[in-house]
């Protein structure tokens, strides 16, 4: 469907933009062309309203000769040609308009004028229409860039989503599924113990709510989540499961993005421990250089291990969360040697100030 | 085998966490008609009780040490009734497709588990249609599309062996068995060489013959061998037959 004709305002202001053209046809017409104004007048109007849709349709040329692909002969060719065929139907209508009008009164003998004036109106026709052709490739050009553009939005928009959603994917499920197992186990064997369970749970889940929605926390709260999650896991796995940490204390009151180190510790237990017999350690150290914090995670692992299902999703949504924040300011390296998994984070240490620009700290920096 | 009043069921429990044993355990102790012959805390382990204990029924974690639930029912054979139990619900099709009794999910219910139980025994007196086809056949067939073995278990009596498919130099039929020469040995597993070649990475393993097929890397050249034939010497010096068809195969696959 032609895009002007897809809406009632467009067509009217379309047409509108005819009218001086309709003038400019009636002048030509009085003035070299020997008509009266009135009948001059009253040919152009109606055969300007007439061409004004017959102008339409090179629409369709238009859109089958794009400017930046169609060689200049296919272009030349195609454009003439249709000049011409719609010069040449408008001097046909133009002929039978001026047998109409002069059997009526004061119209007498306009045909014969008219006749006089065909060479004229002919290269009037192949102008306007010419002049169409570029019109419509303007409207072909705006309507393109607003497609861009809307390109574009959609594009940001999904990124956007995609971050929100990478940030929202936290708990594991299955974490909990296996957690309310193990209790229900203990409900029989060891209540005390199942309660004990319950409340460790508890605990954790409550320090994860809330935190989809901040944009980082002191690293002294993400390591809490981490004893609270850890405490729940040393229920399921017992001796198998041995944590070492050392946590620069300088770096514990920088802000980091919540739930970052979570997973991966949840991810070391998945693909380390979990698989193996005896179980094993995982280290965890923070260490702050000036303003930057380098994190290290490191796990045994059984390379001859099954495959896990997730492998990997864990460590590519910190990755995706680093870079989606930090841009190329943080750093993510995961590496297995033998039978050790390493994952090396950097990420630059943010202040409260430098998150939330207040006016008062920016005047202090100011001052 | 078929099961009559008064006969007890040997259960074998597979799961790494002592606690999820511990359910199951304490699910069964209502039991009497079920004997707990063997708990096992990983895939070898549950290998070796179901070669030493001969159960009738296992309750077999999926995701554990040494090897999966999965590799587990391969090795052990279509003998026992499998449930399968476990957190994950991804599992549930590939469970059934390989002819698991149930599949429980944790935490899991008491009436769900008594539900499990009832079709177990139904199962094993016969009322409901026992295994069609060997689980490893299937096992072959549920494999996830577009992913192919990275591994090979076998069994030798109790003990297990993990072959990577990369240390494989070639396979060989032998009547009921396929044996895999990896590294100067060769280890059978009772498979058709047609389920084990649908499921390796057809750009590396290639069926060169009826009874053939080898790793791609290993093979050094290919050599005429009378009128028509030919033979595939791998690095190692062995000569493999290629067929008529299986010369083919290497030509259109090395592109000439």
């Amino acid at each position: 469907m032609h895009p002007i004709l897809t809406e009632l305002r467009r067509l009217i202001f379309y047409l509108l933009g005819w009218v001086p053209l309709a003038a400019m046809l009636a002048y030509l017409l009085a003035v070299p062309g020997g008509l009266t104004w009135w009948q001059a007048g009253a040919v152009a109007f109606p055969l300007c309203l007439l061409y004004a849709f017959v102008c339409l349709a090179a629409w369709y040329p238009c859109l089958a000769t794009p400017l930046e692909r169609a060689s200049v002969p296919r272009f030349l060719f195609t454009h003439v040609a249709g000049a011409i065929v719609a010069s040449t139907l408008w001097l046909l209508v133009a002929r039978f308009l001026g047998r109409t009008l002069s059997s009526l009164q004061g119209f007498h003998g306009i045909d014969a004028r008219l006749s006089g004036d065909l060479p004229l109106l002919f290269g009037t026709g192949v102008l306007l229409y010419l002049l169409a052709v570029g019109f419509h490739y303007v409207l072909l050009a705006v309507e393109a860039s607003r497609q861009a553009e809307a390109r574009v939005m959609q594009a940001s928009l999904l990124a956007r989503d995609a971050e929100l959603r990478a940030l929202k994917a936290q708990v594991n499920p299955h974490f909990l599924f296996n957690s309310l197992n193990s209790i229900s186990a203990l409900t029989a064997s060891d209540p005390t113990k199942a309660r004990e369970m319950c409340i460790l749970l508890g605990d954790f889940l409550r320090r994860t709510l809330g935190l989809g929605e901040k944009l980082a926390i002191p690293l002294s709260e993400e390591m809490s989540l981490i004893h609270a999650f850890l405490a729940v896991e040393k229920i399921r796995y017992g001796d198998r499961l041995r944590m070492e940490e050392s946590i620069d204390p300088a770096a514990l009151g920088a802000e980091v993005p919540p739930l970052l180190l979570q997973p991966l510790v949840e991810n070391a237990i998945l693909h380390g421990v979990a698989n193996l017999v005896e179980g094993g350690w995982i280290r965890l150290s923070v260490e702050r250089h000036e303003d930057m914090l380098g994190v290290e995670i490191e796990n045994q692992f059984d390379p001859e291990a099954p495959r896990r299902r997730r492998n990997g999703v864990g460590l590519e949504n910190v990755r995706q969360r680093l870079e989606a924040r930090f841009a190329g300011h943080a750093s993510f390296a995961a590496r297995a040697t033998d039978d050790r998994f390493r994952v090396s984070i950097r990420l630059p240490v943010q202040t409260q100030e430098l998150r939330v620009p207040t006016r008062g700290a920016l005047q202090e920096k100011l001052s | 085998m078929t099961f009559h009043a008064g006969q007890k069921i040997c259960a074998v429990i597979v799961d790494d966490e002592d606690l999820a044993r511990q359910v199951l355990r304490e699910f069964l102790s209502a039991h009497s008609e079920i004997e707990i012959v063997a708990e096992c805390a990983n895939g070898f382990e549950a290998v070796k009780a179901a070669a030493e204990h001969k159960p009738d029924l296992v309750f077999l974690d999926i995701q554990m040490p040494k090897l999966d639930g999965f590799e587990v029912l391969e090795l052990i054979g279509p003998g026992p009734a499998v449930i399968f139990v476990t957190a994950y619900d991804t599992f549930a099709i590939r469970a059934f497709e390989v002819h698991a009794v149930d599949y429980l999910l944790k935490p899991i219910g008491a009436q769900r588990f008594e539900a499990a139980l009832e079709r177990a025994t139904e199962r094993l007196s016969g009322k409901l249609p026992a295994v069609a086809l060997p689980p490893l056949e299937l096992a072959a067939a549920a494999r996830p599309p577009r992913q192919y073995l990275d591994r090979i278990p076998v069994r030798d009596g109790a003990s297990v062996f993990i072959i990577p498919v990369v240390k494989l130099d070639y396979l060989e039929a032998q009547d009921d068995y396929v044996a895999l020469a990896s590294q100067g040995k060769k280890h059978l597993k009772q498979q058709t060489i047609s389920s084990l070649e649908a499921a390796l990475d057809p750009s590396r393993f290639l069926r060169i013959h009826r009874s053939y097929i080898v790793n791609l890397e290993r093979v050094a050249r290919i050599e005429p061998y009378g009128k028509d034939s030919y033979v595939a010497v791998l690095n190692t010096g062995t000569q493999l037959p290629v067929s008529r068809a299986g010369h083919a195969r290497l030509r259109a696959l090395l592109g000439r």
